[in-house]
């Protein structure tokens, strides 16, 4: 795109501290595209090979409970709470509410210690039950 | 056309010409996601095992591949509206703009028909020796 290089160019997101309205804005974004990819083909996999029968199936569960797999698992758990938390926080800034800095804040803070206490939570209780 | 009303913009043509439809529907998929995840989540926690057959006599259940299949098409409306902000956002040139955007058409509408597929071949079909 021409631009003019003597007009100035707006501060740009290296200029500005980093604070948690960035960080969840952020966050709301690379937690949706690694939902949309990682949890989406993962879902269709896990569907695909009940479909398919019992070696398949069998083929997932191996990959799934493999230490990569739980990793994955975890991760997309995380990114699912995240993206939920911050997409809350979303439905009320689209009312118009919540743009007070100490407000903003406060609730963008919220969220992220939401999402990982949740997924703690529900992975404590899977490895509860499973050992 | 002017300028129009302030509605008439927001309802025909805004400044990317597709007015509000991309947005309301980014919201009400999201929605769908909220409590069709939620509820697969509960689900997956309390099923007795996650063994083939739990799984498929699970979902072979009217009750759950109806809102599986939903959660499917709900997941994948809300990804292909996500992430064609987000390539609209980082894909400059007008070419590769195009083909990330067929690419993506391509993964939402075939991710979403394998995965009702899944569903409804393990809902009419059910355990497979």
């Amino acid at each position: 795109m021409a631009r003019s290089n003597s007009r100035p160019l707006s501060p740009h997101l290296t200029i500005w501290k980093w604070g948690p309205a960035m960080a969840i804005s952020i966050l709301h974004r690379v937690t949706g595209n690694g939902l949309a990819t990682v949890g989406a083909l993962g879902l269709v996999w896990w569907l695909m090979a009940a479909a398919t029968g019992p070696e398949a199936y069998a083929t997932f569960i191996t990959c799934a409970t493999s230490p990569f797999g739980y990793l994955v698992m975890i991760g997309i758990t995380w990114a699912f709470f995240q993206h939920l938390f911050s997409g809350l926080r979303h439905f009320v800034l689209d009312m118009g509410a919540g743009y007070e800095l100490r407000t903003n804040k406060s609730w963008s803070i919220a969220a992220m210690v939401a999402s990982v206490l949740v997924t703690g939570l529900i992975w404590l209780y899977i490895f509860g039950k499973a050992f | 056309m002017g300028n129009g009303t302030g509605i008439g913009r927001v309802r025909g043509l805004g400044s990317a010409r597709h007015g509000a439809h991309h947005w309301l529907a980014q919201r009400y998929t999201a929605v769908g996601n909220l409590l069709l995840v939620l509820w697969l989540i509960f689900s997956l926690l309390s099923l007795p095992g996650l063994d083939y057959d739990s799984v498929v006599l699970w979902i072979a259940n009217p009750l759950v591949a109806v809102p599986m299949m939903l959660m499917i098409v709900s997941i994948f409306w809300h990804l292909r509206l996500g992430m064609q902000v987000m390539l609209e956002d980082y894909v400059h040139d007008k070419g590769l703009a195009f083909f990330s955007m067929l690419l993506l058409n391509f993964y939402a509408f075939g991710g979403a028909a394998a995965g009702v597929f899944a569903i409804a071949k393990i809902a009419f079909t059910g355990v497979v020796e």
